[in-house]
């Protein structure tokens, strides 16, 4: 084998080796980019929920009920494509705040976004129901929250 | 026996003495007078934490009255395991009396006459009025009794010598306000005696210092995270975030964990507000309004 045939090997080689974390990478940054976009979205739709319950804006039955149901159908979608395996603080950090143990300890991961999805469509029942209701919905979503901000968040 | 012997040894006794008068654990609160309010004890038993410590360890919900101990509170010292508190006469409290208790959450003081560690906050709880902690007493008993027997703590020499501790109090414990509020205002008052007393909010919102206590020169303001990476936020000084929140967002993050933003809160401060959630709307404006003079 001459040497500039052995060169050219190596070097294709070596892409390989490079080129495979630089796809895996770019995907892993889509699905963290694609659950922090998810948070963002319950963020926004809890906004005008908890306007009403701190008094900021008058309490609206119609508006309650509609940010309470976007809330419970986000809370719904299967996150399973967004959460793969090496998203985690360890392996990326500064990309994310998921601990490693969001993993580890499955399915604890799973029966608190069950407790959260439950919560949240408990709070689209009742948002319709009156200022005291919604008060007492967002509390409890606001604790099924705390389920996975708990155990699997790092501190800022 | 030489004449240089003799000044050693008795400078050794001297020495010693010293430090037994000045370690010397402090005698049991005198009881508070007037009946006790099992209402007011619930209060000061969410305000206080308690059983975000002292519940077995994956204990969630109403399983959480039932103060079994067991969780581990690893720090630099060492492993601090949480010892059972509920009534249960032999492997709880039951068999304390109201005394008994009063010098463990007010002095840090064990039935046996000896100093905890201050992984029990008593630095805060030392600034508790004698009247709560007996409303918390009452309250106590109340709840059910567990007979898991409590481990002890993983602590190596020279920080398993408890006398010594005597020494840390001495250096930390202080039961004056920290904060100047200026006149006398009843909501600021109270949001001050919740916060730096039975709230304990300090405990992991204020650096610490070599020894371990609290720097109360920077009071509130912010520390390194004791389990992982990040930090525990300032609630005071120019780092701090509340700064910028209304007393209505810090009340409501009280309730529902919700910041300005909409994100929630998380790792430690999920169990404060699992606690503060349980308090009245008053007390949350009122802790609310003391955060914001800082």
């Amino acid at each position: 084998m001459n040497r500039t045939l052995k060169t050219a090997i190596l070097a294709v080689a070596t892409m390989g080796f490079v080129a495979a974390p630089v796809f895996a990478d770019k995907a892993a940054e889509k699905a963290i980019g694609a659950r922090k976009a998810q948070m963002q979205l319950y963020a926004f739709n809890i906004s005008h929920l908890g306007a009403m319950a701190k008094g900021e804006v008058d309490y609206d039955a119609a508006a309650a009920s509609a940010a309470a149901n976007n809330l419970a159908a986000l809370a719904a979608l299967n996150g399973m494509a967004m959460w793969p395996q090496g998203t985690d603080s360890t392996a990326m950090p500064g990309k994310t705040r998921a601990k490693v143990e969001a993993w580890t300890t499955w399915p604890k991961i799973g029966e608190a976004s069950a407790a959260m999805k439950k919560a949240s469509a408990d709070l689209a029942l009742v948002a319709g129901d009156g200022l005291d209701a919604l008060r007492g919905g967002i509390g409890d979503v606001g604790k099924s929250c705390g389920g996975c901000h708990k155990p699997f968040r790092d501190e800022e | 026996m030489s004449k240089t012997t003799i000044w050693l040894l008795s400078i050794a006794v001297v020495c010693a003495l010293t430090f037994q008068w000045v370690t010397a654990p402090a005698n049991p609160p005198a009881s508070p007078g007037g009946a006790r309010n099992l209402a007011n004890g619930e209060v000061v038993f969410n305000i206080a934490g308690c059983a975000s410590c002292h519940s077995a360890p994956k204990a969630e919900g109403e399983e959480k009255l039932l103060l079994a101990g067991g969780k581990r509170f690893p720090t630099e010292f060492g492993v601090f395991i949480a010892p059972n508190i509920s009534p249960d006469p032999s492997q709880g409290i039951g068999g304390w009396n109201e005394a008994t208790f009063l010098n463990a959450v007010l002095n840090g003081v064990s039935l046996e006459g000896e100093h905890y560690y201050p992984a029990f906050p008593y630095a805060s709880y030392a600034r508790m009025t004698a009247s709560d902690a007996a409303d918390l007493w009452a309250y106590i008993q109340t709840l059910p009794p567990s007979s898991a027997s409590s481990q002890p703590s993983e602590v190596g020499f020279p920080f398993s010598i408890r006398r010594g501790l005597g020494l840390w109090k001495r250096l930390h414990v202080r039961t004056g306000s920290i904060q100047e509020i200026g006149e006398a205002d009843p909501v600021l008052a109270r949001g001050r005696y919740l916060v730096e007393g039975p709230g304990h909010c300090g405990e992991c919102h204020t650096p610490r210092d070599i020894s371990g206590g609290m720097v109360l020169a920077n009071w509130l303001g912010g520390a390194p995270s004791p389990d992982g990476p990040g930090r525990i936020p300032a609630l005071a000084g120019p780092n701090a975030k509340v700064g910028e929140w209304s007393v209505v967002d810090i009340a409501e993050y009280l309730r529902s964990g919700f910041t300005p933003e909409y994100d929630s809160a998380g790792g430690a401060m999920v169990d404060v507000i699992e606690n503060t959630a349980k308090l009245s709307d008053e007390d949350r404006m009122a802790i609310a309004t003391y955060l914001k003079t800082l």
